[in-house]
């Protein structure tokens, strides 16, 4: 594990809340369109071009940009509200304070095919 | 910026998979790094996490320009179990001192894979106390080096505090069948347990 001591600066245009608090670090990332607008900051700029390609999830965006999830989830927030990103959050694994069981067998049926 | 960018292979298989976490956890040095580096299918990554000197999760940037903040890097990787399903392992750090960070990345979590060494146990009460404030299911798997000690099974699950029911299975990182084996018997412990019957 690293820690290093960061400058806190701002590479989110100096938004510093996500307006949308649902942000998860597993909400897939889509573009929703392949035109760049001109006035975009670069770090808005580089969520959007490696989502060019497909979707994936925010804290993985976040690991390929080298950017902190925090400042991640800011720009995504923003670039939602802009109408340039598809955003899906992930399902809950439990409903009724109980694990999904169709999920766990599918998960279960998943992992043995792998063995 | 990653030079994987224009690699195809980083990208989801749909856009619609369901991404399911799952917490691997354990002292420093255990083998988090190395298990989540044998089960990814995708390059292994690393997340940063931004913590105040206090040990906070910084989950806002207000104010932050006067504030000393830390990056914690941790440990990712994903693992596709068909188009339409994968598990994304989180590697959290098992010490106290990142409380917060674990109260928030284990938010939303199926369950959680509790590594650890048994040539020095005393490491993995941090993590066992952690994971005992919350209502996430595990299972510990023991990550067997050349040179560890092989204790009678009964001896390690007191030294750990574990439940009867919670299951307790030997692994190498390294190697990708037992590191499959130690999932599934976290998966099929949480199927069995479906009240939360962990709780004291």
């Amino acid at each position: 594990m690293s820690r290093r001591l960061i400058p806190a600066y701002l590479w989110t245009g100096g938004r510093t809340h996500p307006s949308r608090n649902v942000l998860d670090r597993l909400t897939v990332l889509r573009a929703a369109t392949d035109h760049l607008p001109s006035d975009l900051t670069s770090s808005g700029r580089s969520v959007l071009e490696i989502l060019q390609h497909g979707a994936l999830p925010l804290a993985e965006v976040a690991a390929h940009l080298e950017m902190p999830v925090i400042f991640v989830k800011v720009l995504v927030s923003d670039l939602f509200d802009q109408g340039l990103l598809i955003v899906r959050a992930p399902a809950p694994v439990e409903s009724d304070a109980k694990p999904d069981q169709q999920l766990l067998e599918r998960v279960i049926r998943g992992l043995r095919a792998l063995q | 910026m990653d030079s994987a960018h224009s690699n195809r292979d980083i990208y989801l298989r749909n856009p619609d998979q369901r991404l399911v976490k799952v917490i691997v956890s354990g002292p420093f040095g255990v083998g988090k790094t190395t298990i989540i580096r044998t089960l990814s299918d995708i390059p292994p990554l690393r997340t940063e996490e931004v913590m105040t000197e206090t040990g906070a999760v910084v989950d806002h940037l207000d104010g932050l320009k006067d504030k000393t903040t830390t990056t914690v890097g941790l440990d990712y990787g994903r693992m596709s179990l068909g188009d339409d399903l994968a598990l994304c392992l989180f590697g959290t750090p098992g010490q106290k001192r990142f409380q917060a960070l674990w109260d928030d990345l284990t938010q939303g979590a199926l369950g959680a894979l509790i590594l650890a060494d048994t040539r020095r146990i005393a490491d993995s009460y941090e993590v066992m106390g952690l994971i005992e404030r919350q209502d996430l299911r595990y299972a510990v798997a023991l990550n067997l080096f050349p040179d560890s000690p092989r204790y009678p099974e009964e001896e390690l699950r007191a030294a750990l505090d574990l439940a009867p029911e919670t299951p307790m299975i030997a692994c190498d990182a390294r190697d990708r069948r037992t590191s499959l084996d130690a999932l599934l018997a976290l998966a099929e412990h949480l199927l069995a347990v479906p009240e939360f019957e962990q709780q004291p």
